[in-house]
Order: C-alpha cells, then sequence, then structure tokens
C-alpha cells in the first residue's frame, strides 16, 4: 500500500503495538528541554529512583525564562534565576549536553536544534513545548510533550502514544510579492480555526511550500499547534539536504552518504492516504495580520474584520474583540502601534533579521513606536553582527537584543504593557500572552518592519515596487 | 496519583470557547520548579484584576458554583504544552473537565495526572450549561468503570469513550512511566535493530 511520509516514519519507530487499545510504544531520537517543563520532569525520576536511560539523546538550553540584556550577568529576577540553575543542575547531575546562558550554542530551542544540525530528516523528536512542530521541515516527526511525558522519554526514550490521523495541506502556485511563509500559514490557520486540524499530523506539500527557503518551511511548521494539530511536517528535498549538510551535528563522509539516501526515501507515495486533504492556491493569499486573542483571527491586511460570526461564536468572539479594542467590521488600516516585536522560534531566524534589516536600511522607526528584536540564537545573533545588520538596525533605532524567548511569552522582564498594541512575528495572541492586558497582532516580520516605521498598520502594497 | 473510580459532584461552569493554557495558568506562574501550588493561580487573570482583587462575575469567584467538576466552552486547553495547566485544574480541587472538544496535548497531560477530560456533544454541553444556570447546585455523575456520565435529573445516560489502557490506569492510579520502564527489553531489542539510527 501507499504510503504517506508520516506512516514511513512512525513505523519505523515503532517498538511494539499494544493488543486491545490503540497504542503503541513509540521511540524518541532526539529529546530537547529547557528550563521551564524539565525541572519536575527531573524531580520525578529521582523519586522514582530511576537514570536518565539515554543521556546523549538529549540536548538541553536555557531560552524560556532568560533575560535578553547583560545575560554575561547573573540573572537578576531570583525565581528565573533559580530556574535557570537548576537546569545547570541537574544537567550536570546527570551528565546532559548543556547550551546554557553564555554558550555559543544557547538560543531557543527550536532554533538552535536547526542550526546545528541536531535536527536531521526522519528522525523522531520531541520537547515539552508545542512549538516542537518547527523541526518537522526537515520532514521529521516532532511535537510538543507534558512534563510527564518529557519523564517518560527520559526513562524509557519511548512514550506511549495513539497515532493521530493524517492531514495534507496542499499550497499550489506563486505566492505574491510581499507575501511570506508567515502569511500563508496565517492563512491556512485563518481557514481552518484554532481547533480545525486536533487530532492530525499535517503535512505541507505543493509548490509553493517547495519554494519556501529552510527558515520559511520552519516558520510555517513552526505554528501547526495553532489549529490544533499535533504537529507538521515537510518531506525533505534538496533545499533541505543543502541547509543540514556540514552543520556541526549532520552526519558527515560515508556516514552522510548513508543518510542522504535514506532521507531520499522519505516522500508521500502517490495514493497515500490522508483522512483529510485539502487544496489552497497561493495567489489567494496576502499579506495577513491578526485582530483577535487566537491565531484563528486572521485577516489579510487590508481586509476588515468580519461581523458576521456564528450565533454559537459570538459570545467568545466578542470576548475576545473587547479584550483588543476592535468593533466588527473595522479595518486595521491606520491603527497607531506602540510596540513592533520581531523575535521568537517562529520568526528570528537569520533570514528574518535580513528582511527586517534591508527595509529598515537608511529609514527610522516611528517615535511613537518602540521596536525589540530578539535573534534566535548566539548563532543569528553572531551572523547578523558579521553581515552588519546590528548598524543597520541600531541606525533605524531597533533595539537588538540577546537571544531568548522573551516578549513571545513575558516570562521575564520583556513585556508589553496593558493596554498597548504590539505587532509581534511570534505565534500567539492569546490574552496576556505578552504581558497581562497586552494587545498582540501577529504578522510577518516583512509587516512587523513596515508598521514600526510607519508608526501605525499600513497596507504594505506601496512598499512592494 | 490518586485513583478515580465514581464521581458525584456540582460543577463550575466555563461557557468561554478556545481556553488556551496561558488562560489556565499564565506563562509568569511557570517560574516554580516543583508541581504544587499552581492552583492558586488557575485563570488567575480572569480571577483577579492587576491589584490581586476579585473579579466580579467569574465563575471562580462567584459562591453559587463549587464542586470537582469544570464544564467548558469548546476547544478547551489548545495552545502551549504546559502541564502546569493540568496541575493547576487538579490543585484547585476539580477531577473532571467537561467539554465537547479538548486539544490533544492538554488531554494527554490531564490523563497522566489523574485529570479526566469527558467529552460530551456540543448540543450536551450546551444543555449542561443551561441546567448550571438554572440551579448551580445540579449533581453530575461520572461513572469511569461504566464509561457513563449523567445527570440524575435527566432521563438518558451517556457514555464516553476512553481509550482501554489510560482507563486502567485512572481507575488503578498507575502512569505511563511504570509501564513504559517494564518495556526496557522491548527497547532495547528496538535499539540493536533500527532501520536508521541516529
Ligand atoms: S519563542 Fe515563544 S513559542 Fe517559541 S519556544 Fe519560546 S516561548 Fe515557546
Amino acid at each position: 500500500m501507499a504510503k504517506s511520509l508520516f506512516d514511513k516514519i512512525w513505523d519505523a519507530h515503532v517498538v511494539k503495538s499494544i493488543p486491545g487499545g490503540g497504542l503503541d510504544v513509540f521511540y524518541i531520537d532526539k529529546h530537547l528541554i529547557h528550563e521551564v517543563t524539565s525541572p519536575q520532569a527531573f524531580d520525578e525520576l529521582e523519586a522514582r529512583n530511576l537514570p536518565l536511560y539515554r543521556k546523549e539523546q538529549i540536548v538541553a538550553t536555557a531560552d524560556h525564562n532568560v533575560p535578553t540584556k547583560n545575560q554575561h550577568l547573573p540573572i537578576e529576577e531570583p525565581l528565573s534565576r533559580m530556574q535557570v540553575d537548576k537546569l545547570t543542575e541537574n544537567c550536570q547531575k546527570f551528565g546532559v549536553e548543556l547550551y546554557g546562558l553564555g554558550h555559543q550554542h544557547q538560543g531557543i530551542v527550536h532554533v538552535i536544534g536547526p542550526e546545528l544540525g541536531i535536527t536531521q530528516p526522519g528522525m523522531t523528536i520531541v520537547c515539552g513545548d508545542s512549538h516542537t512542530s518547527t523541526h518537522g521541515a526537515f520532514g521529521a516527526i516532532a511535537f510538543g510533550i507534558g512534563t510527564s511525558q518529557v519523564t517518560q522519554v527520559m526513562a524509557s526514550q519511548c512514550l506511549l502514544l495513539s497515532r493521530p490521523k493524517r492531514m495534507r495541506v496542499t499550497v499550489d502556485g506563486e505566492l505574491r510579492k510581499g507575501v511570506t511563509a508567515k502569511d500563508v500559514i496565517l492563512y491556512i490557520i485563518s481557514k481552518l480555526g484554532t481547533g480545525g486540524a486536533t487530532g492530525y499530523f499535517v503535512e505541507y506539500a505543493g509548490s509553493a511550500i517547495r519554494s519556501l527557503s529552510m527558515e520559511g518551511r520552519m516558520t510555517v511548521c513552526n505554528m501547526s499547534i495553532e489549529m490544533g494539530a499535533r504537529g507538521g511536517m515537510i518531506a525533505p528535498d534538496e533545499t533541505t539536504f543543502e541547509y543540514v549538510k556540514g552543520r556541526k551535528f549532520a552526519p558527515k563522509g560515508e556516514e552522510w552518504e548513508k543518510a542522504l539516501a535514506y532521507w531520499r526515501t522519505l516522500y508521500s507515495e502517490e495514493g497515500a492516504t490522508f483522512e483529510e486533504d485539502l487544496t489552497y492556491f497561493a495567489e489567494d493569499i496576502a499579506p495577513m495580520i491578526t485582530y483577535g486573542t487566537n491565531p484563528g483571527m486572521g485577516i489579510a491586511l487590508n481586509a476588515s474584520i468580519p461581523d458576521n460570526v456564528p450565533v454559537s461564536e459570538k459570545v467568545s468572539f466578542d470576548k475576545s474583540l473587547k479584550y483588543m479594542g476592535f468593533q466588527p467590521g473595522e479595518s486595521l488600516l491606520g491603527k497607531e502601534i506602540n510596540y513592533v516585536f520581531i523575535g521568537s522560534c517562529t520568526n528570528s531566524r537569520i533570514e528574518d533579521l535580513r528582511t527586517v534589516a534591508s527595509f529598515v536600511k537608511g529609514k527610522h522607526k516611528a517615535r511613537n513606536v518602540e521596536a525589540i528584536i530578539v535573534p534566535g540564537s548566539k548563532l543569528v545573533e553572531k551572523q547578523a553582527i558579521e553581515e552588519g545588520l546590528d548598524k543597520i538596525l541600531a541606525e533605524a533605532g531597533f533595539e537588538l537584543r540577546e537571544p531568548g524567548c522573551s516578549a513571545c511569552l513575558a516570562m521575564n522582564e520583556d513585556k508589553i504593557p496593558a493596554g498597548a498594541y504590539c505587532v509581534s512575528t511570534s505565534n500567539r495572541n492569546f490574552e496576556g500572552r505578552q504581558g497581562p492586558g497586552a494587545r498582540t497582532l501577529l504578522a510577518s516580520p516583512l509587516v512587523a518592519a513596515i508598521t514600526a516605521v510607519e508608526g501605525k498598520i499600513v497596507d504594505i502594497t506601496q512598499y512592494l515596487n | 496519583m490518586d485513583k478515580f473510580e465514581v464521581l458525584r459532584s456540582a460543577a463550575v461552569p466555563l461557557p468561554i470557547e478556545n481556553i488556551d493554557t496561558d488562560q489556565i495558568i499564565p506563562a509568569r506562574f511557570l517560574k516554580a520548579t516543583s508541581r504544587e501550588g499552581f492552583g492558586e493561580n488557575l485563570f488567575r487573570d480572569w480571577r483577579y484584576d492587576s491589584e490581586g482583587s476579585p473579579i466580579e462575575g467569574f465563575a471562580l469567584n462567584d459562591s453559587r458554583y463549587a464542586g470537582k467538576i469544570l464544564v467548558a466552552g469548546k476547544n478547551f486547553g489548545c495552545g502551549s504544552s504546559r502541564e502546569h495547566a493540568a496541575w493547576a485544574i487538579y490543585d484547585a480541587g476539580f477531577k473532571v473537565v467537561i467539554s465537547s472538544y479538548f486539544a490533544d496535548i492538554f488531554k494527554g497531560n490531564a490523563l497522566n495526572n489523574g485529570l479526566l477530560p469527558l467529552v460530551v456533544s456540543d448540543e450536551m454541553l450546551q444543555r449542561l450549561f443551561v441546567q448550571i444556570e438554572k440551579d448551580p447546585k445540579t449533581e453530575l455523575i461520572v461513572d469511569l468503570p461504566a464509561q457513563e456520565f449523567y445527570v440524575p435529573l435527566w432521563e438518558e445516560r451517556v457514555s464516553f469513550e476512553i481509550d482501554p489502557y489510560k482507563k486502567e490506569c485512572l481507575i488503578n492510579g498507575y502512569d505511563d512511566i511504570d509501564f513504559l520502564v517494564n518495556q526496557k527489553e522491548a527497547i532495547e531489542a528496538y535499539e540493536n535493530n533500527r532501520p536508521w539510527a541516529y
């Protein structure tokens, strides 16, 4: 029978199936951990007197909670410091490789995996973080897990899972000018809704997806969880192999040839089954922005907020608009914006920084805007400096910070004040996500950069010629 | 993990859709390194204003509502994978969450912590909201061994689905770690025979 990419990788990782129910003992190749969702897992392991089963398959970093200024100094906030120290302590005790604060490989867990070549096609990858789906861009099965599952993987390198259903989302055609990977995924989520892919694992396919760089593919897969999907993936191709080749932990020499031969078998065969198979057209996608408090509430930048939602959704919809301070039927064009945040595991890679720098070069941010740009990792930061992007950004009035999750989830001091509007390249516009009362509008790095310069939301098409 | 069999309780209604785990427990409360005490900050920003005073009208602050069952709008628990969300709900004294739809990761996290996510139809969910509004003391019964849910006031019993293995775990207070650690032999055999080893 014709197999899908997902099934090929899933089947290769089933240790055994449990008779009766639909559960598999499922093997995990790589386990990424960070300071927020691992302490209780290490404690549990110790409480049960269990050894760490395969420590060489774990990589740790500190990202969620770290300050993005003065990383060379001790962390000021006591609770954050304690959590980061606890990670260091646990990694030393259990012998886990740690890219902690100040390490040249430190960064957001979903940025460092790919850039170090840890993430490879055909793998199974988990992390106590829902955006683990990012790694699916390489043709891997990657998904977020809870802390109990973190303990399970630590204890056995396995999880007990039921196989999700398969969904394929095809985007065919050529993307219009100014339309980026972020717009593609915001568009798909706006069509499917926040729960539209719950229970599914999504494969993205089609010529528009193929045409994306690895950075763009990661942006797409990253936000799969925002429509409820267990994960997202893209079949590996020359773009993927080119990206992985030569990276620190990528296979080398003969190993590389062997790996490549295997990776070339990873695609969905003609006639493979998908419980859900959807197609969209690239030409229909415009630069996007969100107006509400979940990522499914997105519209084309120059469209209006809907005013005819179904009765059953009315209460939640009204609550959302009230929080955002918007009216049904209203256009967002001309809205004044106070903050622009460029960062997060969705859009903090070198390509994103280049996009922003190339737009703001020779321009300056508007006076009413505070523009923060947080690179995804130490390596991205280093490269940005080598390319002189830091100077361009500084001249344009953008503040380039040190790597971390930052205002994506506002666990550190990078918070958006209550009531303020922030155009953000991150992935969640939930109430209070960027700080209590903060109002988030999700968009691409290009839209964010233009907004920073204009000080308000504008139709970006005028800039594209 | 506590054992779960039959639960009789009144319920607390939250008729809001797409409640994400950032609302259940905001990120700034995730700095603890233990599992305890998250209940205090359950729905923090819906429950208290910036001065820490209870916000009137929110169900958890409403003395009419009490009980071990939370009834919430569809697509409950979407967003972040933080297990702290399940811990907070459990820590606040809930044993069951009823909705017409749960996000996957939340569902798994809940089950791993003795919290039962119970799926009912959209129509049943609306009926429940109406009933609880009418009489907040209405008793609901969740019978896990029989996989049945009912409101004694009503005629019918509804059966609900749960994976047989997960059901055993809840009833006996076991979890997946015990199970997986016992699979060592199979896991090692697999590791020695992987089609592709990374
Ligand atoms: S950047 Fe945001 S979404 Fe990504 S891992 Fe960090 S907190 Fe999570």
